[in-house]
């Protein structure tokens, strides 16, 4: 019982990471129709710009501030020289730019960072367990990331449907074109919807910076499964990538918490734990592969 | 960016040394580029500090290194190595991972020429395709796991649980491990290749309470798991035994305290308790500023080795019996202290466990507890009929 209370919170958790994620990219390719392969390099130019604040200063603050508008100015440096002459392109070049932007990326930051993966201590407001149930402790850093993923979500919630940008938006997302036909400036709202994406990934950048190595092509790892998860959630619906993170963290985590125990008890240990280790790793995979012949839009779809 | 270092950089190094008409030179593929690039620099920087303290040469020979990066992709690997054996390059060394190895050993035996692995040993090159021309300066790629089953034995753990990534090396991994493991073993936990969160598995460790775990995620993984198996708090209660690469010098740096009081094995470490290795960690950390990892001494052995053979043909690799017959000797002086060469030409040589603790200044250092095996020969041996 505990065991699955604390598997529910590791699904919750990295179900946050990937909604920090997600949110943003679905936002891109929803309203500027641009597939973003670069997406991941903010997050790790957030991780290392935070690495560096933090070694710098000693204070987590500074390095939330450093790593969100590190990963902000490289989104907004991106979007002005690269994937604003994009957008009439077709998918094909985008994936191309975007893809060699991986590759400079990395080696940008490990020409300035160097190749040494820095150290980021757990700050120690946040450091060490609290004991949630008797017996059932957990990390507080993990409750932390899932408080900022829902802050996150609640603070797009606002920002999508109760302003008037996200009322372009999401006029955006329905419509481009005639918002142009508007008078709307469409590229200033290009170029905003761009760093607020950038920003989102720096945010999760910093946060996961405690838990895990900051270094080169740490995006990358994240970027398919963030993929999968505006696949799931319809591509430009931020409710849809909300639904899709939170359902692929807990496919995820449960599978890789009890798939090996409860194929074991059905055959053969020599059989079930190879099986059951490669059923894990195509767990979200198998979801999206299920969403796409009930819904082929994904579950929310913007338009 | 790191095509070739050639005569110029060289020189800028050692300081107008490559005057010499004819320097010998040697083939150098190495991944410098990727997560694991930190990995190809240490091999490089190690083998050049030996380079650099003989002056520009080794065994008296001066020497160019021809430095290539394979991007950790056993094609570009295999390129690289054609283009270099038509140049005329008839020694190589520098490969990282055995995939890349798998790749780049058969183009260099098939010219005759030779390959002196200074990192993996794959256990097909270590049986029935063993090779007169091939010799392997590191290890086997099973020895620090079976040495890991006697270290969990002589620790007194009784049940205990292992994880590593789902692909070949985790796989033999675990094997090794459990051939000299004789406790139980509770749970054998296979992780995703790309694995970045490691939270579930903590979990189910949590849940089944072993005395201790035996894990093998080197590079970034590795990193990551350690920090929230700390995190989770965890490694208070559950010790933690890995191979030497699941917490290399780079990675202990990288993780801060969260690696304290856990045990690694290995065949060498920087307190290593030799003059040699003494030497051979003050001059890496002037040179480069920072700690070699036990791929940086692999490398700084191997340019030591390969040096005792260059020395015995005056540079002259033509020779070839000669040659062979000199590595063969393997006459030099190893910062492991013990090294001989078994038959089929890998090393046989000792493992020790090590205990991460607070050294000076409260920085974290691996200890060097006591020596688990002694002249450790891999099982593959047998398997190789070796022609003279």
């Amino acid at each position: 019982m505990i065991l699955l209370f604390e598997q529910l919170l590791n699904g919750l958790q990295f179900g946050a990471m990937l909604f920090m994620l997600a949110s943003g990219l679905t936002l891109i390719f929803g309203i500027m129709g641009v597939v973003n392969l670069t997406h991941g390099s903010f997050y790790m130019v957030g991780a290392y710009c935070g690495a560096y604040a933090l070694g710098q200063t000693g204070s987590f603050l500074a390095a939330l501030v450093a790593g969100i508008l590190g990963a902000g100015a490289w989104g907004v440096l991106v979007e002005l020289v690269v994937i604003r002459r994009l957008y009439q392109r077709d998918h094909l070049y985008q994936v191309l730019a975007t893809f060699g932007l991986i590759l400079f990326t990395n080696e940008a930051v490990s020409l300035i960072f160097g190749r040494r993966p820095p150290l980021v201590d757990t700050p120690a407001l946040l450091s060490g367990v609290v004991t949630l149930l008797p017996g059932f402790q957990y990390p507080v850093m993990r409750l932390a990331f899932i408080v900022t993923g829902a802050l996150v979500a609640v603070g797009l919630w606002y920002l999508v449907n109760r302003t008037r940008i996200g009322m372009l938006v999401r006029a955006g997302a329905d419509d481009r074109d005639m918002v142009d036909a508007l008078g709307v400036d469409i590229r200033k709202l290009y170029t905003m919807v761009f760093a607020l994406g950038a920003l989102l990934c720096g945010l999760a950048g910093v946060m996961a910076a405690p838990l895990l190595a900051v270094e080169i092509g740490m995006g990358e790892r994240v970027l398919i499964t963030t993929f999968v998860v505006i696949v799931i959630g319809g591509v430009g619906s931020v409710r849809g990538a909300m639904a899709g993170a939170l359902l692929i963290g807990m496919v995820d985590s449960l599978g890789r918490a009890f798939l090996p125990s409860l194929l074991s008890s059905l055959m053969a240990p020599e059989v079930a734990t190879p099986l059951a280790a490669g059923l894990a790793s195509a767990s979200v995979y198998v979801l999206m592969a299920i969403v796409l012949i009930i819904r082929p839009l994904g579950l929310f779809p913007a338009r | 960016m790191f095509k070739r270092l050639g005569c110029a950089a060289l020189a800028s190094i050692v300081a107008g040394a490559c005057i010499a008409a004819e320097p010998v030179k040697i083939g150098f593929i190495t991944t410098l580029s990727t997560p694991a690039g930190y990995i190809g620099e240490d091999e490089r920087d190690g083998f050049m500090l030996a380079v650099k303290e003989g002056g520009g040469k080794l065994g008296g020979v001066p020497i160019q290194l021809v430095i290539e990066d394979d991007g950790l992709k056993p094609a570009s690997a295999k390129q690289a190595v054609d283009r270099m054996l038509q140049s005329g390059i008839r020694l190589y060394t520098g490969v990282n991972f055995s995939n890349v190895l798998a790749a780049v050993v058969p183009s260099v035996l098939k010219a005759n020429a030779t390959y002196v692995s200074l990192n993996p040993g794959p256990s097909a090159f270590a049986g029935d395709k063993c090779d007169p021309n091939y010799f392997v300066a590191s290890y086997q790629n099973d020895a620090y796991h079976t040495a890991g089953g006697v270290a969990a034995n002589e620790l007194g753990f009784k049940r205990v649980v292992v994880l590593a990534p789902n692909y070949q090396a985790g796989r033999d991994a675990i094997a090794g491990f459990k051939r000299t493991y004789k406790g139980e073993l509770l749970g054998e936990i296979y992780t995703k290749l790309d694995q970045s969160d490691f939270s579930v598995e903590i979990a189910r460790i949590r849940s089944l309470k072993p005395d201790a775990i035996y894990q093998f995620h080197p590079g970034g993984a590795g990193i990551n798991f350690a920090k929230q198996y700390s995190n989770a708090g965890l490694s208070k209660d559950i010790p933690m035994l890995m191979p030497n690469f699941s917490m290399d010098a780079r990675m202990l740096e990288a993780t801060g305290n969260a690696a304290e009081g856990f045990y690694t094995v290995g065949i060498w470490s920087q307190s290593l308790d030799n003059p040699q290795t003494k030497k051979f960690v003050s001059a890496f950390q002037q040179a480069y500023g920072r700690m070699p990892t036990d791929y940086a001494a692999q490398a700084y052995d191997t340019a030591q080795w390969i040096a005792s053979g260059l020395k015995a043909v005056n540079g002259d690799l033509k020779k070839e019996a000669e040659f062979r017959g000199a590595m063969r000797k393997a006459d030099f002086t190893s910062l492991r202290g013990k090294f001989a060469l078994n038959t089929n030409q890998h090393p046989i040589q000792d493992l020790y466990l090590m205990h991460i603790v607070k050294g000076e200044g409260g920085k974290l250092v691996p200890k060097v507890v006591r020596k688990v095996v002694s002249d450790d020969k891999d099982i593959y041996a047998p398997l190789c009929k070796m022609p003279s």
